[in-house]
């Protein structure tokens, strides 16, 4: 037997016959790279995971909507405004998508959103920068969606069905979205004087906390062993960010724009890149709350459910009142 | 860099059009085709034209805002998905408009004046709560269907074949708008309570909608005449309301010109917001 999950530590009881053998069934499904499905036993741990993983990454595609929202009333053209509308609307179906896999895991959306309006859920921390020209636009493209495709692109093959299949759908779309962000940025660096300036600004801004979306360096994530020996993760935190840091370090050269790191450079002997000095106290200061955008961000989200209440009990007394009897 | 290289990078992106999320498809006559066709309207049809353009465009710009802040986010996905569907009309109907006058899409939704935008007023009222939204749009999408119905039938083939897409996308607009009100209607007593505020406050911009002007006369059957549509429109919305438990206000009707350029004190906000950016990077390209 695959030794995936660690025994249980402590107090609990000695694990029954059946116990033993769903866990077995469990191990094996991982070793043989199958999937599990939500009617599947699983390990409570794994759906403990799995549900924080999964909520976080809907959480942050509904919170993600937010900084370039910002934007959509005041796109510079009519083009852009459209092609930005669909993106922060896709959003939305993302996290339509997520919150479904994670009900699969015995969580209802109602509560996953109570634990993020309350505070309670984290979700991706670049969110919590304030986009403030048109050029964030680009950035938040090409950096914040090219690094969470880098990260989501190996999650179509995580171990647990649902979210897996999620994700090949959300991948999809995520490429058109990094796509818009490198060509708008594409636009600005090929334009005016004060263009450039703006797309250089938004780099500056976004290259850092972009980098750090890949979460803290291997030997201080804790949790990563674990998930990758659930094969929820495929790759390191540090693989995948050297993975994209090689990526953006080509197509900065498209753009003629640079990249704030003047000590970025291909190591040939050790086949790495070695890029600045991540400021993970910053990273940390504003996971806990204390970014320039987080208390907006969560008050906005607790507004539009304040204002909606109406409307969902209104809909909901009248799926009560009339298609229940329809059904009936 | 040559331009291999460049759609190298840009292939490098993958799959450009994936949408896994658009309820509509999104397949309105787009902007890029009209332009390549080389057909220019002349002065009575780009003027009808660009009334429609604006009608459309100042709708979105509203229906836009919702994105983000809608009561759930069911709505996030379908207010969007409308108010793109809606952009994408206006896109079309201001490109081939500006054929007439050597101005893009952009020319004429970021360089005009207030007094230069054909609107009507109902399109620049304020979003309210969703309900005042739900009855905008009831308003609004019962009269583009309409409208586009019959558009579809006109003499000038642009114009036909923009209206002949577009009529499938407002189908399910008016359809959204529809359900809405029914549960909004029917739902609880506070929501039936704010429909007829909604109904109340919306309702006297319904005159204006209608008001046929010596243009539509001018193009015959290149245009649908506006007075044409009231009949069936009262007939259609009667029966919404009327199956939600609601009925239409007894209110005055407002004195709109949005045709004419007069406007109310709304679409001053609205532009100001829409064209700050373009306007402070005169001539840059995006």
């Amino acid at each position: 037997m695959a030794a995936t999950t660690p025994q249980n530590a402590g107090l609990s009881a000695v694990p029954s016959y059946e116990q033993e053998q769903s866990q077995a069934r469990f191990d094996a499904l991982i070793e043989q790279d199958s999937r599990i499905e939500p009617r599947d036993w699983m390990p409570e741990a794994y759906r403990k995971t799995l549900t924080r993983q999964v909520s976080q990454h809907a959480h942050s595609e509904i919170i993600g909507m937010q900084p370039e929202a910002n934007w959509i009333t005041r796109a510079p053209s009519l083009k852009r405004k459209s092609i930005l509308m669909a993106k922060v609307q896709d959003e939305a179906g993302h996290g339509l998508y997520l919150y479904s896999a994670a009900e699969t895991l015995g969580t209802p959306r109602d509560e996953l959103n109570d634990q993020l309006m309350s505070g309670r859920a984290k979700y991706s921390s670049i969110f919590n920068y304030p986009a403030r020209s048109w050029a964030d636009m680009g950035a938040i493209g090409w950096l914040v969606d090219g690094a969470a495709i880098a990260n989501q692109v190996p999650l179509c093959r995580a171990s647990y069905g649902p979210y897996g299949r999620a994700m090949v759908r959300i991948c999809k779309e995520e490429s058109f979205h990094q796509r818009q962000g490198f060509e708008i940025l594409l636009a600005l660096s090929r334009g005016t004087e004060a263009q450039r300036k703006m797309a250089q600004d938004a780099i500056n801004r976004f290259y850092e906390p972009s980098l750090m979306m890949f979460g803290p360096p291997d030997e201080q994530s804790p949790n990563s062993a674990q998930s990758m020996a659930w094969k929820i993760k495929r790759f390191s935190n540090d693989e995948l960010r050297q993975r994209f840091v090689g990526m953006i370090a080509e197509q900065v050269k498209v753009l003629g724009m640079t990249l704030p790191d003047p000590e970025l450079r291909f190591d040939e002997e050790t086949g790495r890149w070695i890029h600045k000095e991540l400021n993970w106290d910053e990273f940390m200061a504003v996971i806990k709350g204390n970014g320039p955008m987080n208390s907006h961000r969560l008050e906005r989200r607790r507004e539009a459910h304040r204002e909606g209440a109406w409307v969902r009990e209104a809909a909901a007394a009248y799926a009560r009142k009339y298609e229940n009897s329809e059904v009936a | 860099m040559n331009h291999d290289e460049l759609d190298a990078t840009l292939d490098s992106f993958g799959d450009a059009l994936a949408s896994a999320t658009r309820v509509t498809p999104g397949n309105a006559l787009r902007p890029e085709d009209i332009a390549v066709d080389g057909v220019v309207p002349d002065e009575d049809l780009a003027q009808y034209a660009l009334r429609l353009g604006d009608d459309a465009l100042i709708l979105a710009q509203r229906l836009s805002h919702w994105i983000s802040r809608a009561p759930e986010l069911e709505e996030d996905v379908a207010l969007g998905n409308i108010a793109l569907d809606v952009l994408g009309h206006a896109r079309s109907f201001l490109t081939y408009a500006g054929l007439a006058w050597d101005k893009t899409e952009d020319d004429l939704a970021y360089w005009r004046e207030e007094e230069e935008f054909t609107s009507l007023h109902i399109v620049e009222q304020p979003n309210g709560d969703f309900g005042v939204t739900i009855t905008r749009q009831l308003i609004i999408s019962i009269y583009q269907y309409l409208l586009y119905s019959k558009l579809a039938a006109s003499a000038d083939p642009t114009l036909a074949a923009i209206a002949a897409k577009a009529v499938k996308e407002v189908d399910y607009h008016r359809d959204h708008a529809t359900q809405w009100t029914r549960r909004l209607g029917l739902g609880t007593e506070e929501s039936a309570q704010r429909m007829r505020h909604a109904l109340e406050i919306l309702w006297p911009y319904v005159d204006e909608m209608f008001q046929d002007e010596a243009l539509h006369e001018r193009l015959g059957d290149r245009a649908v005449l506006p007075s044409s549509l009231r009949e069936d429109w009262e007939q259609q919305i009667t029966q919404v309301l009327t199956d939600a438990g609601l009925e239409v206000p007894q209110v005055g009707m407002a004195m709109a010109r949005g045709r004419s350029g007069e406007h109310s004190e709304h679409l001053g906000y609205i532009l100001a917001e829409m064209q700050v950016l373009a306007r402070k990077h005169p001539g840059a390209s995006w």
